[in-house]
């Protein structure tokens, strides 16, 4: 629930459900967690798999601390980083992806993927993913590869000089 | 054990620019060649429009965060050239005079645009770099003319190593070229190296390099697991009377590095002077309503641009400031190009943004918009700031992800002279593309890997002074006979274009230095080889230079 808490935060989505507590429910359409960010993250291809629950707790010792800073209280019923609204969440992650922050790789590396299962479903093959209108590929417009899986296009540009050359250019089109 | 120890004339280090380039003529004169790549051999049919981790997207690259600077580039048999862009420009004459940090010239006194227009045309020849016309360039790049031109600038085609018979501008060519389109080293100089007779052997990862008694050296290496790279499967070591080292500029220091206590002292400057090109990448959100109105451009279709996904890489430069009587630090190219989701998207930035601006709600905005993004790479002048920290255990840095991603210990700093420049052509992109609300610009943030280079240089430099150069003016290592370093980390800084041309050409330059440094170690090579599809109008203008190549 953590990790859905913070792959919402760096690409957000719509809720699933009215009860749904990870998601902060900020944008409408699917985010980084509807785009597959769990399945991406335990996937051992990442190389950060199998300390993800240790990410995850320290991104709840992190929001005790934040909320603590802040005078904030803390809904218990969630893990403390859930229970952050999204403007905390996001500056909590601001917090820690700063230069100079002890643990600053792990949570870019952290969001790296979060964002990877949106804008390119890193752990799917693309074009069954385009097929299946996974949403951050949908909503980036990536184009459909034809049945061959191969993308191809037959008009590709204006046809048109659109600029004057440089005039210190080589007939071979270099820099003079 | 000894006796099991292989042997051949010369070891190639890498299969990239300066490793294809001189195991071609190497073998084509005579000499037993083996090249050791890191990375898999990938035949054309397994290169993939696919952006899952494994396919070719993947197990091509490699990217190495550092602290400040992350690297990303090759990983196969071809190296870079199989996930390059083909982009092929000459650099611009005053790159050679430049004085950088070291406050007098940096490029050996021997080499300067003339002395290398030579070397240049032979790789134009065996690459097939044509120049492109208007009627090549892409959506993108027409935009960027057109753009450039409102503004009252030029703009150029440029040169590039791709045939426009072949391709269907599927802008895949990072994940390698499925349509044999782009003039990858696979397609030229690698075959004609194994048709005469090299060895080619894959996963097969450098470590370090040890000297045996009689002036020879010993390649160390490990087997890398096919598809898990963080695996290693085996290890051995082949005997060589010449190295030639081209594993790219952040790899070639490394493998110095952790051979310095075998080898001895190396240059001061190995592992030091590194150079990102000076690159940087900025993100506009194009207009397209605009970009009708102003530019007049229409696909006939009623969209003006919304082709971000379309074209082949970088088609159009803009090169106004590549001007020889402007100050070091002011010149620098602006050239659009293309980047692919998953190994960068997250870099860009919310123009005017109100919360966070590489994620959150407002990112999600602008990745819908994703088909109107145009991207615009700059080449400044930087300080050759960077330097490599201690070896990691294996390889260029230490493996995190499966393949492709890995941490490594390249230290960058950006000086004022460089962030400086930096400013300087951010704005200028600014200025050209928001003029009459064309759209918002954004550099990409440093701030999460630090600058970011796709093209690596400078790390074992050549040049005249022993102190701030790594090799002679022939690219061999100093105080090291027998070893030369061909690739990126040669190229003594920053180019203000696209490198691997100027790689390229200082690959073919160094060859007749090393023939000569094998003919004396008693192997039985010429230099003489023509292009690799047996050409030889190259091959006639270099003749006449090789007594200067070849005298200590
Ligand atoms: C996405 C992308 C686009 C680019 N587009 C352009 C472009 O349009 N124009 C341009 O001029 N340049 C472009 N470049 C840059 C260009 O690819 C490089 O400048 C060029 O490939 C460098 O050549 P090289 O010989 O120095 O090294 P590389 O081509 O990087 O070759 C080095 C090889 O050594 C191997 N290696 C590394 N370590 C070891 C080891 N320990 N043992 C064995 N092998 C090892 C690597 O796997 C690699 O194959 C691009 C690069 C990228 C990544």
């Amino acid at each position: 629930m953590t990790l859905e808490a913070y792959a919402d935060t760096i690409i957000p989505g719509q809720k699933r459900s009215a009860e749904d507590r990870a998601i902060a429910g900020v944008t409408t359409g699917g985010g980084a967690v509807e785009a597959g960010a769990l399945e991406l993250l335990r996937w051992d291809a990442t190389g950060i798999h199998d300390g993800l629950d240790d990410l995850a707790d320290l991104a709840n010792t992190h929001a005790e601390a934040y909320a603590a800073e802040l005078g904030l209280d803390l809904d218990e019923d969630v893990p403390p980083f859930v229970a952050l609204d999204y403007g905390h969440r996001v500056a909590l992650i601001q917090r820690l992806t700063t230069p100079g922050h002890p643990e600053k790789d792990f949570w870019v590396m952290l969001s790296l993927f979060c964002n990877m299962a949106f804008d390119s479903a890193a752990h799917l093959h693309t074009a069954e993913a385009i097929a299946d209108g996974h949403p951050g590929l949908v909503a980036m417009g990536l184009p459909h590869p034809g049945a061959d899986g191969l993308v191809r296009f037959k008009e590709f540009g204006y046809g048109r000089e659109l600029a004057r050359l440089h005039p210190d250019t080589t007939p071979s089109g270099s820099p003079a | 054990m000894s006796n099991a120890v292989e042997r051949t004339d010369v070891l190639v280090i890498g299969s990239g620019f300066g490793g294809a380039i001189t195991a071609y003529h190497l073998a084509a004169g005579g000499a037993k060649v083996t090249v050791l790549e890191r990375g898999p051999w990938l035949q054309s049919e397994e290169f993939e429009h696919d952006y899952k981790l494994g396919s070719s997207y993947t197990r091509a690259f490699d990217f190495t965060v550092g602290d400040g600077m992350s690297i990303l580039g090759g990983n196969c048999v071809g190296g870079g050239s199989v996930v390059y862009f083909a982009a092929m420009p000459r650099a611009p004459r005053f790159v050679f005079d430049r004085h950088g940090s070291i406050g007098r010239r940096m490029w050996p006194s021997s080499v300067s645009r003339d002395t290398l227009e030579p070397w240049y045309d032979r790789v134009e020849e065996s690459l097939s770099i044509e120049k492109q016309d208007w009627s090549d360039v892409s959506y993108a790049g027409g935009l960027w003319a057109a753009a450039c031109n409102h503004s009252g600038r030029t703009a150029n085609p440029l040169p590039a190593a791709v045939d426009n018979t072949k391709c269907v501008n599927c802008n895949f060519m990072m994940a390698g070229c499925r349509f044999e389109a782009k003039q990858s080293l696979l397609l030229n100089y690698l075959p004609a190296a194994l048709a005469h007779g090299a060895e080619i052997r894959p996963l097969h990862e450098v470590q370090h390099i040890t000297r045996t008694s009689d002036g020879d050296y010993q390649v160390h290496f490990n087997v890398v697991h096919d598809e898990d790279y963080r695996l290693q499967a085996g290890s051995g070591v082949i005997e060589a009377k010449i190295v030639v080292i081209a594993a790219g500029a952040g790899a070639t220091p490394v493998i110095l590095q952790r051979s310095e206590a075998h080898l001895g002292t190396m240059p001061h400057a190995v592992g030091r002077y590194f150079s990102g090109n000076g690159e940087r990448l900025n993100t506009a959100i194009i207009d397209e309503e605009k970009a009708a109105a102003l530019l007049g451009l229409d696909r006939g279709d009623g969209l003006a641009y919304a082709a971000n996904a379309i074209g082949k890489g970088p088609t159009v430069a803009n090169w106004d400031r590549l001007d020889g009587s402007l100050p070091e630090y002011h010149r620098y190219s602006l050239e659009q190009l293309y980047f692919p989701p998953g190994l960068g998207t997250i870099l860009a930035q919310v123009p005017d943004a109100t919360g966070p601006t590489w994620f959150g709600a407002e990112k999600k905005e602008i990745l819908k918009n994703w088909p109107s993004w145009l991207t615009i790479f700059t080449m400044i002048e930087d300080d050759n700031e960077g330097v490599f920290g201690p070896p990691p255990a294996t390889g260029n840095a230490h493996r995190i992800s499966q393949q492709m991603l890995g941490r490594g210990n390249l230290r960058y700093d950006p000086t004022r002279n460089t962030q400086a420049a930096w400013d300087m052509s951010d704005a200028e992109v600014k200025e050209i593309l928001e003029k009459d609300g064309l759209a918002k610009v954004m550099p990409w943030t440093n701030d999460l890997v630090g600058a970011y280079t796709v093209h690596p240089l400078a790390s074992c430099r050549m040049g005249d002074d022993p102190h701030t150069s790594a090799l002679d003016d022939r690219n061999e290592l100093r105080g090291h006979p027998g070893i030369f370093v061909t690739d990126g980390s040669s190229v003594p800084g920053a180019l203000t274009v696209n490198p691997a041309m100027t790689i390229s050409a200082l690959a073919e330059r160094a060859v007749p230095g090393i023939v000569a440094a094998a003919q004396a170690k008693g192997i039985n090579v010429s230099y003489g080889a023509p292009a690799p599809d047996g050409s030889r109008s190259g091959r006639k203008n270099v003749l006449p230079l090789l007594t200067g190549l070849t005298n200590r």
